[in-house]
């Protein structure tokens, strides 16, 4: 059986101004190679402006088992949102 | 371009309290994402469902790949290539949403090419004429959009996104087809003889692709539970064939099934009896091209061996480099 | 007995415009053979997209090349009704896709030509010429990058790949004198500023492909002939084959719009 070819993750820019997105995975053998591929696969409709390639074994993902954990405990911060304050509509937008 | 009610999951429901959970952000509408915890039995069924639509993709590069050096025009040149290279893309795509569920791509590959895996039997019939590449564009790419339109609400994010950006991507090619029948149906008798002939072989390859009906199709019923699956195989042929022998009116062609007729009642067009017994013959394997299909395959795999090697060899020489230079 | 087959019938600049139109057609042609059986399929999509550039770029010459000819046929009478002595592509394109390194080698050689004629063709005095080339430039200098770093990485790969890749480039290099050449008819629209001079190019191709060659560990070739004929429309026996396949709708049903 073929060796692996490795994975990487595409990550566009579909214009200036914005951020780069993800938007997909494929194989490639190094860096450059990875990179003409994500502009063959994922730019053929004028999708992007810039690519980013990443090795997808260079991500470090959170855990879902872990997510009550890691995202809840900011569900009761609600001071931090602006609707926690009370200001009467005479003095307008703030 | 297509997956296919294939699959062969009779797995039973669960009642542990993950599953109830995991049914519950089902019924919610919440997206399933990779890591998350989902039944095995989920997981198998997306990993054969994705992967035979990923192998449909690529082997459906091949039927309509036959007459790229032939089209008859640069302009039909052009787009017949854009089209079987976005079958490609499509591929890839739905490789890489397999590949989040633990499965890498070179297994699947090595699963087509052994012939354990399967793709949509309708690639194992041949483009005989230029009418074909009409044909396979307007209805099966219109069977493969009535298809993919609700996959992409389905329960698996990887999947929904890839399907997503494949329905876009797609929205060009049945038209590419139709325009190809049209002119074919208003163009010289030989060009109108060929459009029907096409029409004549692919009309129930295509209803076929569907899959089995509905009181034959024992797999079902997990699919629809877990949303990977929203409507039953009759449903889609029923819609399908709804809203495509209007079309072959339009074009002056016949639908070749002596039975069809307009149900007023219901508004339904119906048809002739299937002939299931030639769709698990294809499926079987003894289809006209199955043979040639997966020799194709596997000729570019193998044939490509030494390529993916040299990439390789070279990746790992520079990475070597480059340590050496910073030691 | 009737024929289908059409002959150009144009001023030297028409003529020139349509050999590199053949080039483009010819190349694009071969390239859109590996779609379905590249050896990964991302490669297939990075194939077909040079391929597609190709025939964009042919699409275009053809139409200003019947425009100039002003007898009323268009980009398709081009293509699928001229015999193969009516073309007049370069032989390096016409040349079968052999193996994957046969392909890049020749992707390369000729890229790295296309490459700066179109951009020394973008300040051509003919405006047409010119903004067929702005977005041909483009194009190529992407196929170069694409090309070199596929020869880079199957010269210096393994040892096979680079046994086929040396072959590749000892098979290809007699016909990269054919690149540099000029029919007195060329020189004529040289002087005119309408076409770009070869041997302009030449020092930056043999940068280019030296360059390329030294980091793939690969040895260019030394002959002592180059082969030729291909502008004067005597093809290697595959051209014929090429276009048997390519013409065969436009031949069986003459007059059909398809």
């Amino acid at each position: 059986m073929d060796q692996f070819m490795p994975l990487w993750e595409v990550f566009i820019r579909t214009r200036n101004g914005l951020a780069h997105r993800h938007v997909g995975s494929l194989h490639a053998a190094d860096a450059e190679m990875a990179l003409q591929a994500a502009r063959d696969v994922y730019t053929r409709r004028g999708e992007g402006v810039s690519i980013w390639v990443v090795p997808s074994a260079a991500i470090t993902a959170s855990d879902p088992a872990e997510t009550e954990m890691m995202f809840e405990p900011t569900g009761s911060k609600i001071y931090r949102h602006p609707t926690f304050y009370k200001i009467p509509d005479e003095v307008g937008h703030m | 371009m297509y997956t296919q009610a294939l699959n062969v999951v009779t797995e039973k429901l669960g009642d542990s309290e993950a599953e109830q959970r995991f049914l519950e952000r089902i019924d919610a509408e919440e997206r399933i994402e990779p890591n998350d915890w989902m039944p095995e039995a989920y997981r198998r069924l997306l990993i054969r469902q994705i992967s035979q639509h990923a192998h449909s993709e690529v082997v459906g590069m091949l039927p309509e790949g036959n007459w790229i050096t032939r089209a008859p025009s640069l302009r039909r040149k052009a787009a017949l290539l854009a089209k079987v290279q976005d079958e490609g893309g499509h591929g890839l795509y739905l490789y890489a949403a397999a590949e989040t569920l633990g499965i890498s791509r070179e297994e699947m590959v090595e699963q087509l090419l052994s012939g354990r895996a399967k793709y949509s039997s309708i690639f194992n019939y041949p483009t005989l004429t230029w009418a074909d590449i009409g044909a396979i564009g307007w209805l099966v790419d219109g069977a493969a959009i009535m298809n993919q339109i609700p996959l992409c609400r389905c329960s698996y994010g990887p999947y929904a996104r890839a399907m997503i950006r494949i329905c876009r991507e797609e929205s060009f090619h049945q038209r590419q087809g139709y325009e190809i029948m049209l002119t074919l149906a208003r163009g010289t008798p030989e060009q109108k003889a060929m459009a029907q002939d096409a029409l004549n072989r692919w009309w129930w390859p295509v209803l076929m692709m569907f899959g089995p009906p509905d009181h034959a199709s024992q797999h079902s019923e997990a699919s629809m539970r877990w949303k990977v699956k929203r409507f039953s195989n009759d449903t889609l042929r029923q819609k399908f064939i709804d809203a495509t022998v209007p079309q072959a009116q339009f074009l002056g062609l016949t639908i070749p099934d002596p039975e069809l007729r307009f149900n007023a009642e219901t508004g339904h067009w119906e048809t002739g009896p299937i002939d299931w017994e030639e769709f698990h013959r294809v499926l079987a394997g003894y289809g006209p091209c199955n043979k040639e299909r997966l020799a194709a395959r596997r000729k570019a795999h193998e044939e490509g061996a030494w390529v993916r090697e040299a990439a390789l060899a070279y990746a790992a020489k520079q990475k070597q480099r480059i340590t050496q230079q910073a030691a | 007995m009737q024929t289908t087959s059409i002959v150009f019938q144009g001023s030297p600049l028409a003529h020139y415009v349509l050999a590199r139109a053949d080039d483009a057609l010819v190349l694009g042609h071969r390239l859109s053979e590996w779609c379905g059986h590249a050896p990964i399929l991302e490669e297939d999509l990075a194939l077909t997209n040079i391929a597609l550039d190709l025939i964009g770029q042919a699409r275009a010459l053809y139409t200003y090349a019947a425009e100039l000819e002003g007898r009323g046929h268009d980009e398709d009478d081009l293509a699928y009704l001229r015999e193969d002595r009516q073309f007049h592509n370069l032989l390096l394109l016409e040349q079968p896709n052999g193996d994957f390194a046969v392909t890049c080698v020749r992707l390369l050689l000729f890229s790295a030509f296309a490459e700066p004629y179109w951009r020394l063709m973008r300040a051509s005095s003919d405006a047409q010429l010119a903004a067929i080339a702005a977005k041909a430039e483009k194009e190529c200098a992407y196929h170069v990058r694409h090309a070199s770093q596929w020869v880079i990485r199957l010269g210096d790969g393994t040892e096979e790949s680079h046994r086929r890749t040396q072959d590749a480039l000892d098979t290809l290099w007699v016909y990269t004198g054919e690149l540099f050449e000029t029919s007195a008819d060329e020189q004529a629209l040289i002087a005119q500023g309408i076409a770009a001079d070869p041997q302009a190019i030449l020092p930056i191709w043999q940068n280019t492909v030296n360059a390329v060659l030294t980091e793939a560990t690969l040895q260019a070739p030394s002959v002592s002939w180059m082969q030729t004929g291909g502008r004067r429309g005597l093809h290697s026996e595959h051209l014929g084959h090429m276009l048997a396949e390519m013409q065969y709708l436009q031949r069986t049903y003459p007059g059909a719009e398809w």
